[in-house]
């Protein structure tokens, strides 16, 4: 609930901003670089410490039943973007994961389904708009929950929204489900924010870039239109001549 | 936030691509071939387990990065600033650029944790010269992270010259930091600034 206030303050915000010279996919980089900062701020006094206890405390066993406890609940709602995206066929798959790992995967603390070859997808409402032709818009850095756009803003918004741990009571028993299954993913990305201060020149627009290009996937499944090789001089390994002619066949182009 | 976590951490697998037996064998069998190996020689090297970087990154270096052409990587990340540099120029980017992408990958080497792979068989004719190699990294109660290699053929063998992690280019994801750079403070101050990160970056430990 806070986080849906959250996600519509900034849009009104994004409505004042100012924008400068910069990334055209951007315009509120100023505002998107502070609640980076604060983030970042909240993320290191808070959630890496705690996380880093989880992950050096407790068993690698138990963090994977508890990491598979939540993707299993997520599976029910990733179905559903599935069949919204008219992908019914993955979307049934989605929900038969669900029923077997409740079932012989124990309350989903087991991922059986993916060793019997059905495969976890990743959807959510954001990609579902993506889908549907509707653009990313202006990129956002929401507060505690980190990057997103206008579209996949109101995605999550509807993510939050249609969570089914937010109907969880009691409250004290929802609160210490939401905290467990944050600590776990954050914990599950420690390596990758060692990762990320290692390659980034500026952290900040390497997070952007890779989470645009992400999600970019993700709405085309992993399968975006390509594109080709620009070529610039002087590379230190000259490739064949591709336009050699085929033996077999003619080239179509 | 899981969504980064498979973003990032299998910059682990991407790279690993050694042709020691087969410098003319398709490029599939070359990225199936290197990551086991280097897989491997990981699983049984003591010191690389407790941490030791210097050796995990000799070993980049031997096994890896001779199938990398990465004068190209770094003229794809500069984009239309590449041509702008002089040969020197271009010379000591391609040398740090190298250097910042060997640590990355020996972070994410040093994060594996017997992940599985699923090396996907490529579709190619005997006539291509550019092609993507697939892989996934398994993992249970997440979707597998796709890694692909975009590979060329050149004289002395299949090079790598770009690798996407779940989607995200890495030559591509660089585009913009070494833009923004270059036109604040030129060529030189890119190079000047990879330098500076890459003396950052390294422990104490890890100097020669």
């Amino acid at each position: 609930m806070l986080r849906s206030v959250l996600v519509a303050a900034l849009v009104v915000m994004a409505g004042c901003a100012t924008t400068g010279e910069g990334d055209p996919r951007d315009p509120l980089e100023p505002l998107n670089r502070k609640v980076f900062q604060f983030n970042d701020a909240v993320d290191a006094a808070v959630a890496t410490p705690i996380a880093t206890v989880y992950h050096d405390y407790v068993p690698g066993p138990l963090r994977s039943y508890a990491r598979n406890f939540f993707a299993n609940i997520g599976d029910v709602f990733i179905g559903l973007n599935n069949l919204l995206q008219g992908k019914p066929g993955d979307g049934l798959q989605d929900w038969a994961r669900f029923v077997f790992n409740s079932t012989f995967g124990v309350f989903g603390i087991n991922d059986v389904a993916s060793d019997m070859g059905f495969e976890k997808h990743n959807e959510d409402f954001g990609q579902t708009f993506g889908r549907w032709g509707i653009g990313e818009g202006a990129y956002l850095v929401l507060p505690f929950l980190g990057p997103s756009t206008l579209r996949d803003g109101a995605g999550t918004a509807i993510d939050i929204y249609a969570d089914p741990l937010t109907s969880v009571r009691p409250i004290p028993l929802r609160t210490g489900a939401y905290a467990l299954r944050f600590t776990g993913a954050r914990a599950d990305l420690l390596d990758a924010g060692r990762l990320l201060e290692e390659a980034a020149l500026d952290r900040y627009v390497f997070l952007r870039d890779a989470f645009l290009q992400r999600r970019r996937n993700l709405v085309y499944d992993g399968e975006p239109p390509r594109e080709g090789r620009p070529r610039y001089e002087e590379d230190d390994e000259k490739p064949e001549k591709a336009d050699k002619p085929a033996p077999e066949k003619p080239s179509t182009q | 936030m899981r969504t980064l976590a498979k973003l990032l951490l299998p910059f682990a697998f991407a790279g690993l691509a050694h042709a020691q037996s087969a410098p003319d064998g398709a490029p599939d069998a070359l990225v199936k071939t290197v990551t086991l190996e280097v897989i491997d020689l990981i699983a049984k090297d003591k010191d690389i387990q407790s941490g030791n970087r210097a050796k995990l990154i000799g070993l980049i270096e031997e096994k890896v990065l001779p199938h990398f052409n990465f004068t190209a990587m770094t003229a794809l990340a500069m984009g239309q600033s590449w041509n702008k540099a002089t040969p020197e120029q271009k010379k000591s980017l391609a040398q740090e650029f190298r250097i910042l992408l060997v640590r990355t990958y020996a972070s994410a080497l040093a994060a594996y944790s017997e992940q599985k792979f699923d090396f996907r068989p490529l579709r190619m004719k005997a006539t291509d010269t550019d092609v993507t190699v697939n892989v996934r990294v398994l993992q249970p109660g997440a979707q597998p992270v796709p890694i692909d290699y975009s590979m060329e053929k050149t004289a002395s063998g299949w090079k790598v010259y770009d690798v996407m992690v779940g989607g995200v280019s890495l030559v591509a994801n660089y585009r913009t930091e070494f833009s923004t750079v270059v036109r604040d403070s030129g060529v030189d101050g890119l190079i000047k600034t990879l330098q500076t990160k890459n003396r950052a970056a390294t422990p104490a430990a890890e100097s020669k």
